[in-house]
């Protein structure tokens, strides 16, 4: 019954596009547009929900697609988990975008394409054949491309654009040649038939590779990740949060899909490729994030950190399931999930967020925003939350998810093989330290946005954003903070897709004493959000009261004392550049090849001096620089083709034929 | 029941009440050390009773979160020093978080303290908050380490679990444990912005971390922060002893004169503590800013080193 429903959602979603462009002719279909698809996600997040706590699992084949396959389409309650994610993120997208929207200078190039969006993010996860897979995930790549190419005039966004196109078809390619391996040689396309046949061996570890790599991409996983940093700040900041939010988790989902279910038992080495790939991904994107000065490429940068973190609970999974540690695997594989909800909810929040600084002053430099607490309270609230919320401190959930994957790591010198050994405790203090790096990377986003004084008149005069954007942020933020006090009910709703994926779930948490989450047993460790929020609430109250009665109560504005000196000028605050530099002379200079140049006129000139600093991307410089410089090169050298006479070109037709004659006498 | 949080509250009341007396016997015997008289031990009392009684001058543009940033940090560090086992193990709160849990505790009262010192929008702040990160983000991952050591021997995070798994005989000498502790007072002393860190006492401004985040703050609201600070101190005062002295630990079920027993053995061990602290703090320079993450750096390396051995071989 929900399956029926949630493709229903789907085609209501196509229609909406069908319709927003023949309208958008005309008028400006923004405020409908919204409506409609904010109503349709709110509906089919109520029937994910619904299946995903009544644990429904249901199957449809349609009559399209290939002959002989037709389309498939099952919900089970992995797929239900993600729909839930999906729409919901939809819904907060759509619902932002009501207010949001209307700074929009071109609504036509946005409206279709974000239905479509939604429609084709729904489909990837309601998929059941490698055919329909892949025709959605290629159709959501598309689609939001368009949404990246949105404002297309600017230069910036052309590149971006180029970028994740070639980016997306080669992660495409991967998946088609990963179903291809798992198809085998009969040519077995639906889900179904490939669970039947799985591979083994070499062609196993072949399509692990391929799904990374295919899912990886799409991702954000170091090294893939060239493209994320540039396109999603690129889109509008809805379409942000959404690409960011629920994209990168649609990713998560093809790649669980392929390695947890379609794909037979796991190999150690397996859950070694994730360990390193996550962690490298998690300490190299929260270093570059705390290097950037554009607010929407801060975030992006730290959702390749939060993708790594998520890839590191699924290695370690991986790696307890292939030792067959069902337990720690089960543990690990929650935390997984649960960090994909968490990152999905303060990710989107944070995306929002930046959006609205952005419809208040136009500006994405954080070297020209500040003191934007005093003139938009609200959204400073709520972006306060979501950092706190994205660094990992309690009561939020961030530090729940993160604390999962710590208990996890902890259980993992039972494994047998000495790479794991090593690795684990190694990407333990790899993920430690970007969690430690995440609370300086949003300290600084938060403290330079929202704090001190305004940079440029842009901040100083920047008025607070509409109500209803403002109420999807506050909603958004409070779903952080109640997910954070009362996990238990989360890991419960995710016992089912642990269930089916591992055959086992975690402890039942909401039948603990006080609520407590309890992951193993309780002399091992526990911890309980709502009775250390209640306490932090005890002790602030007592703290005021001591302080109402026992300390003077005056209180007198006066310039800021600054040691003496203080300077009227906003230059002589702290920058973003400023913040991150000690942290840039500790990590940086290896990591990045930082290098700082001060270029001092000598006396008597008049010119400023000048600091530059030069960042170097290592991934780009190792693997892309040397990849596009062959093709370059190859394609240099086969220009000459062109201009020939058509003697050689019938001599090369000739000798072609020659080829493959000889080619198709010698095969056997 | 009734009892237990009894003597929650004794605890918690204790760690209150004792914080500013241990910074002052750091004066104290730092003092002495450098040949001088040095304040009277109750001196910190009266500096904070002094504090609350002046006016609090906030600068022009300073936002809410600027105000409410002292009560929460006091909040936060009170909080975290009271789920640490001071005398007695297993009392009701402990089990709310484990060590984690505490550090990450300590964690947002610096996220927010970090914040407070850019609200203004001076330069001193900023540095204070821009050097305060830094140094956390390699304080933290140094002490996470230090917890998987711990807790891959304990086998648990639960600090009043581990207490009494490393009170139990069949724990012995490792060198695990020799690394962690290392590593555990090095960590402690750049969370505490002791010397050769960062310098309690100084007011020059190039040098300072710590207080330059605090420079805007007068009045009570300063009262709060420093006591906050003294808290701190106890705190990892605390968790060395917890962990590494553990005797005398008194569990939840113990008699009342085990309990006094205990405090008066837990007093002991601070005294001890801040002597060590004092000597050390006497007997080195303060280091350039930049230094620090190789120091500090060092505990990392420590901590994981330790990690790793338990991960090679249980028995070292």
């Amino acid at each position: 019954m929900p399956l029926a429903f949630l493709l229903w959602c789907v085609l209501a979603f196509l229609v909406t596009a069908v319709a927003a462009i023949v309208t958008g002719q005309r008028w400006n279909a923004t405020t409908p547009v919204y409506c409609i698809t904010a109503l349709i996600s709110l509906l089919g997040c109520a029937g994910a929900v619904t299946a995903l706590l009544t644990h429904q699992s249901a199957a449809l084949q349609l009559p399209l697609g290939l002959p002989g396959i037709g389309a498939n389409f099952r919900m089970d309650v992995l797929s239900a988990l993600f729909l839930a994610i999906v729409n919901l993120g939809g819904a907060g997208a759509s619902i932002f975008g009501l207010g949001y929207g209307r700074h929009e200078a071109f609504p036509g190039r946005i409206l279709p394409f974000f239905c479509v969006f939604l429609a084709a993010m729904n489909l990837v996860v309601l998929s059941d054949d490698a055919f329909t897979f892949l025709l959605s995930w290629e159709l959501m790549s598309l689609a939001s491309w368009a949404l990246v190419l949105a404002h297309h005039g600017e230069p910036e966004n052309v590149h971006a654009g180029f970028v994740y196109i070639l980016m997306a078809s080669f992660g495409t390619f991967a998946l088609l040649l990963a179903f291809g391996l798992l198809a085998g040689p009969g040519g077995q396309y639906s889900f179904e038939a490939i669970r039947l046949h799985q591979p083994m061996g070499m062609v196993a570890g072949l399509v692990f590779l391929l799904a990374l790599v295919g899912a990886g991409s799409k991702a954000g996983l170091v090294p893939l990740h060239v493209w994320l940093p540039l396109a999603h700040p690129a889109a509008p900041s809805h379409v942000s949060a959404l690409m960011s939010g629920i994209m990168t988790k649609v990713a998560i989902y093809a790649f669980i899909r392929i390695v947890l279910d379609l794909l037979g038992p796991p190999v150690w080495w397996w859950g070694m490729v994730l360990l390193a790939a996550g962690g490298a991904s998690a300490l190299m994107g929260v270093l570059y994030g705390l290097f950037q000065t554009d607010i929407k490429r801060v975030l992006a940068y730290s959702t390749i950190e939060n993708i790594g973190i998520i890839f590191i609970g699924l290695g370690l999974a991986l790696s307890f399931r292939a030792d067959h540690f069902e337990e720690a695997a089960i543990l690990a594989l929650t935390a997984a999930l649960f960090h994909v909800i968490n990152h999905s909810l303060f990710k989107s929040l944070l995306f929002f967020c930046s959006g609205a600084v952005l419809g208040a002053t136009h500006e994405r430099n954080l070297e020209r925003l500040g003191g934007l607490i005093h003139r938009m309270p609200v959204t400073a609230l709520a972006c306060l939350a979501g950092c706190l919320a994205i660094s990992g401190l309690p009561p939020f959930n961030g530090f729940v998810s993160e604390w999962l994957t710590f208990q996890a790591i902890l259980l993992s010198p039972e494994l047998p093989q000495w790479g794991l050994k090593l690795g684990v405790p190694a990407v333990g203090a790899l993920l430690a330290l970007s969690v430690a790096l995440a609370g300086a990377c949003f300290v600084r986003l938060f403290g330079i946005a929202f704090l001190g004084r305004a940079r440029a008149p842009v901040a100083a005069n920047a008025l607070e954003t509409d109500k209803i954007s403002l109420s999807v942020l506050l909603v958004f933020a409070g779903f952080c903070l109640v997910i954070g006090v009362v996990p238990g009910f989360v890991i419960d709703a995710l016992g089912p897709v642990s269930q089916s994926l591992f055959h086992g779930q975690m402890p039942i948490q909401s039948a603990q004493p006080w609520l407590s989450l309890v992951p193993i047993s309780a002399a091992r460790s526990s911890y309980n959000g709502l009775t250390l929020l209640l306490m932090i609430a005890v002790a602030l109250g007592l703290a005021f009261v001591a302080i109402r009665i026992a300390a003077s109560r005056s209180t007198r504005r006066a310039p800021a004392w600054d040691c003496g000196f203080p300077n009227a000028g906003t230059l002589t605050q702290y920058t973003a550049g400023s913040f991150s530099q000690p942290i840039r002379r500790v990590f940086g200079t290896v990591l990045f090849r930082a290098r700082e140049s001060i270029e001092v006129p000598p006396p008597g000139d008049s010119r400023p001096a000048r600091m530059t600093v030069r960042l170097q991307d290592v991934v780009w410089d190792v693997c892309y620089a040397p990849l596009s410089g062959a093709v370059t090169y190859l394609a240099d050298r086969l220009n000459v083709l062109q201009f020939l006479t058509i003697r050689r070109y019938l001599s090369l037709v000739f000798a072609t034929l020659v080829v493959l004659l000889l080619v198709v006498a010698t095969w056997q | 029941m009734m009892r237990d949080f009894t003597l929650q509250t004794i605890a918690m009341l204790a760690v209150l009440l004792l914080a500013p007396l241990l910074t002052g016997v750091v004066r104290k015997a730092k003092a002495r050390l450098l040949r001088r008289i040095g304040p009277p031990l109750i001196q910190p009392y009266r500096d904070l009773w002094r504090l609350l009684q002046k006016e609090v001058v906030l600068a022009d543009n300073a936002s809410w979160l600027f105000r409410a940033t002292p009560y929460l940090v006091f909040a936060t560090t009170w909080l975290a020093a009271t789920l640490v086992p001071t005398f007695a193990t297993g009392l009701p709160f402990n089990w709310a978080a484990d060590l984690i849990g505490i550090v990450a505790l300590l964690a947002l009262g610096r996220f927010f303290l970090a914040l407070a010192g850019m609200d203004v929008g001076t330069s001193f702040g900023g540095i204070g908050s821009s050097r305060e990160m830094m140094i956390a983000s390699l304080a933290e991952p140094a002490m996470m380490m230090i917890i998987f050591s711990l807790a891959l021997l304990a086998g648990s995070t639960q600090l009043s679990v581990m207490a009494q798994y490393l009170l139990s005989p069949n724990v012995g000498l490792r060198v695990t444990l020799g690394l962690s502790l290392i590593a555990l007072m090095v960590v402690g002393i750049a969370e505490n912005a002791r010397i050769p860190v960062d310098n309690p006492a100084t007011h020059l401004e190039l040098t300072m971390v710590h207080e330059a985040m605090l420079l805007e703050y007068s009045g009570r609201h300063l009262a709060l922060l420093e006591l906050a600070s003294f808290i701190k101190l106890l705190l990892y005062l605390s968790l060395i002893a917890c962990l590494f002295v553990p005797w005398g630990l008194v569990p939840a079920n113990g008699s009342w004169p085990a309990f006094g027993l205990g405090l008066l053995l837990y007093a002991a061990k601070m005294i001890v503590g801040v002597c060590i602290l004092a000597g050390f703090e006497t007997a080195i320079a303060k280091m350039r800013v930049f230094r620090v993450p190789t120091f500090v750096g060092a505990a990392l390396m420590l901590g994981l080193l330790g990690a790793l051995l338990l991960f090679v071989s249980r028995g070292l």
